[in-house]
């Protein structure tokens, strides 16, 4: 059976609406468009609901019942319900109990473009603000760490330094060895031209240690451990853990962030070496097995363009990024609001501002390796 | 005679430009159970956190047994002493998910303490027993049910036998007879070890059962709007909104 409503209107400006069938949710309600247009434009003042061949309701009718109401409100059409199944009558009175608050219905003020303008930059300043009360809380606790007078669980320090090491060798092997891959064969297409496919060998030397092994490693790092220190410490602070750390005297930047900082800096610059031979060993792959050349040749060539410096220098890169990503992670994690979409947020910015930082580091480091010549 | 604990005087708390309550001043007196009542959202929270030194209140004091714990020169130095003789029940037990509930507890006794490692595990072992948690040293916090993780979370607050115990809703999310039972585990810990409760709850049967004296906030004029002992106010409400809050609206 189908939810059936139809509307009789007479001659002295009065009408009626007869519902009638089966009102469950689901059922589609025949003429419900024409009758609801009908309301918009009434040419009657009274309306009587007829709800006498009414055989069974749920949610449906009242629903439906409460839009044509709020019609004839706003249409003022005077309007009675009856012989509507008990129920009906008091929930749509409970639904009418409550009016609807007006005052907090928000509407968006116009902001002028000044205003928008002025805001933004008072944001960033408070924002920058904040960035460095936490370097500096960052830089205190490091100074007590080396004093000793910092509480930090050995036990926690160890175990980031598992986290930020030894289970991130797998991703970094397969990343790294893969980019060193990519780099030989690209290279290889454009060196072949010139029958200087041996040069390959330095190609890949160069590229991965002097910047790309630091750059992949910190881009794994900032996904996989910046992104893991945000949502810890964010979820941390929704959990009112760090409050009570607070409260117990402990700081939370001895106890949180130090150990994850002190982990991912020492981390980093091992991973970079680690990530330099992956990649090494991903262009040696394509050089050897599908370029064909010679083990000897190849691995003369490569320790000829391996040079102490370009290692150095990528060590370097990766140590600036293992701090960024550290401070990223943990500065949003310790930010975080005090909701379940708080963590998510923060665990996403963590990721987007390693990654800008980094490249922003790298410009710099470029920037002064240039200048020093090297 | 009743020796005060707290001494509040004209706390003003706000979030930035948002004012939150004004003009709050009470005393908790040493031994009580003393309540913070009020409606969703007028601020005992908020007020609790002052109180345990992480809000810094805009304007008002507070003397922590007579030595000054906000305003008239304290510093966070200051509070951090203080707060060593106290307690607190977070609303979800905040144990620190990282840590089996052994470490949880060892915790405090490790940074305040000199005890030796043995001596930690027997207290630990004893105040886990006192909250009827004995056996789950080593259980992580996730692995535990809401309701134990209150009891432990309280197990912790209690580790350094604290002289005043902060609560924070601590019956909610229980069911009707582990909130009694966490409520007699209060009153027997009051008993026996003298310790002072400052406790937010809107759980009807606690207050007027441990409840000696309570504060009710509201949220519509933002300050204390009724003080006194629970059944004392439920006798001779002072008022038509506290008449409601006692009696779930029937009055
Ligand atoms: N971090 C915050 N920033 C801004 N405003 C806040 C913040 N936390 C709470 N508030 C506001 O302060 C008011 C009081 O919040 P609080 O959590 O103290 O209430 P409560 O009395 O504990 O409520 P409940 O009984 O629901 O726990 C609320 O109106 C809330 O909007
Ligand atoms: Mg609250």
């Amino acid at each position: 059976m189908q939810a059936v409503v139809t509307l009789d209107v007479r001659q002295d400006f009065s009408a009626e609406l007869n519902f009638s069938g089966e009102w469950l949710i689901g059922n589609i309600i025949k003429n419900r468009d024409t009758i609801i247009a009908a309301l918009e434009k009434p040419d009657f003042k009274r309306l009587v609901f007829n709800g006498k061949q009414i055989t069974r309701w749920d949610s449906q009718l009242t629903a439906f019942l409460a839009h044509l109401i709020e019609v004839c409100r706003k249409n003022k059409i005077d309007f009675a319900l009856n012989d509507f199944p008990a129920g009906v009558d008091s929930l749509l009175n409970l639904a009418f109990a409550v009016p609807m608050h007006q005052e907090v219905t928000k509407t968006a003020r116009q902001i002028s473009f000044l205003e928008e303008l002025g805001k933004i930059v008072l944001d960033f300043w408070e924002k920058t603000k904040d960035v460095c009360l936490f370097l500096h809380r960052v830089n205190a606790s490091f100074a007590r760490f080396f004093s000793h007078k910092a509480v930090v669980r050995k036990k926690d320090l160890l175990l980031e330094i598992q986290r930020a090491g030894a289970e991130a060798f797998g991703i970094v092997s397969l990343i790294c060895f893969l980019v060193g891959l990519i780099l030989a064969f690209v290279g290889s297409i454009q060196l072949k031209l010139f029958g200087a496919q041996i040069y390959v060998s330095s190609l890949v030397a160069i590229s991965i240690t002097r910047v790309m092994g630091a750059i992949m490693a910190g881009v794994i790092m900032a996904g996989r451990t910046g992104a893991s220190y945000a949502a810890t410490l964010g979820s941390m602070q929704v959990n009112e853990e760090v409050d009570a750390l607070k409260t117990m005297g402990i700081s939370p930047f001895d106890f949180l962030v130090l150990p994850r900082a002190l982990a991912l800096s020492l981390m980093m610059p091992l991973l970079v070496v680690y990530a330099d031979l992956m990649g090494i060993l991903g262009g040696a792959f394509v050089g050897l097995f599908m370029l064909g050349l010679s083990p000897e040749d190849y691995i003369r060539m490569t320790m000829k363009a391996l040079l102490m410096r370009n290692i150095i220098i990528g060590i370097v890169h990766g140590a600036v990024y293992g701090v960024i990503i550290a401070i990223c992670g943990c500065y949003q994690g310790m930010n975080c609001g005090r909701n379940a979409s708080a963590v998510g947020a923060a665990t996403t910015s963590s990721v987007v501002y390693s990654i800008v930082w980094m490249t922003i580091a790298t410009a710099v480091l470029t920037f002064i390796f240039s200048v020093c010549g090297v | 005679m009743a020796e005060p604990f707290l001494e509040i005087e004209n706390f003003t708390v706000a979030y930035g430009e948002n004012v939150i309550m004004h003009d709050v001043s009470f005393t908790v007196n040493k031994e009580d159970v003393f309540i913070i009542m009020g409606g969703s959202g007028c601020g005992k929270s908020t007020l609790l956190s002052v109180l345990t030194g992480l809000k810094q209140p805009v304007k008002g004091s507070e003397k922590f047994v007579d030595k000054p714990f906000w305003g008239n020169g304290a510093t966070k130095a200051d509070r951090d002493i203080l707060m060593r003789k106290a307690g607190i029940l977070y609303q979800s037990g905040a144990l620190w998910s990282s840590m089996t509930l052994a470490e949880n507890i060892a915790m405090p006794l490790e940074q305040y303490t000199t005890l030796c490692a043995s001596e930690i595990k027997d207290i630990v072992a004893l105040k886990l027993d006192l909250v009827g948690l004995g056996g789950f040293q080593n259980f992580y916090p996730a692995e535990i049910s809401g309701g134990m993780k209150k009891r432990a979370g309280l197990a912790r607050a209690l580790a350094l036998d604290p002289e005043v115990v902060f609560f924070d809703e601590p019956s909610a999310g229980l069911d009707p007879i582990s909130s009694k039972n966490l409520d007699d585990l209060i009153l027997q810990i009051k008993e026996n070890m003298h310790t002072t409760i400052v406790m937010v709850t809107h759980e009807l049967p606690s207050i007027f059962a441990i409840g000696t004296n309570s504060i009710y906030l509201d949220a519509q004029s933002k300050t204390i709007i009724a003080r006194g002992d629970p059944k004392e106010l439920l006798r001779n409400p002072p008022n038509q909104i506290l008449a409601h809050f006692l009696t779930r609206g029937e009055k």
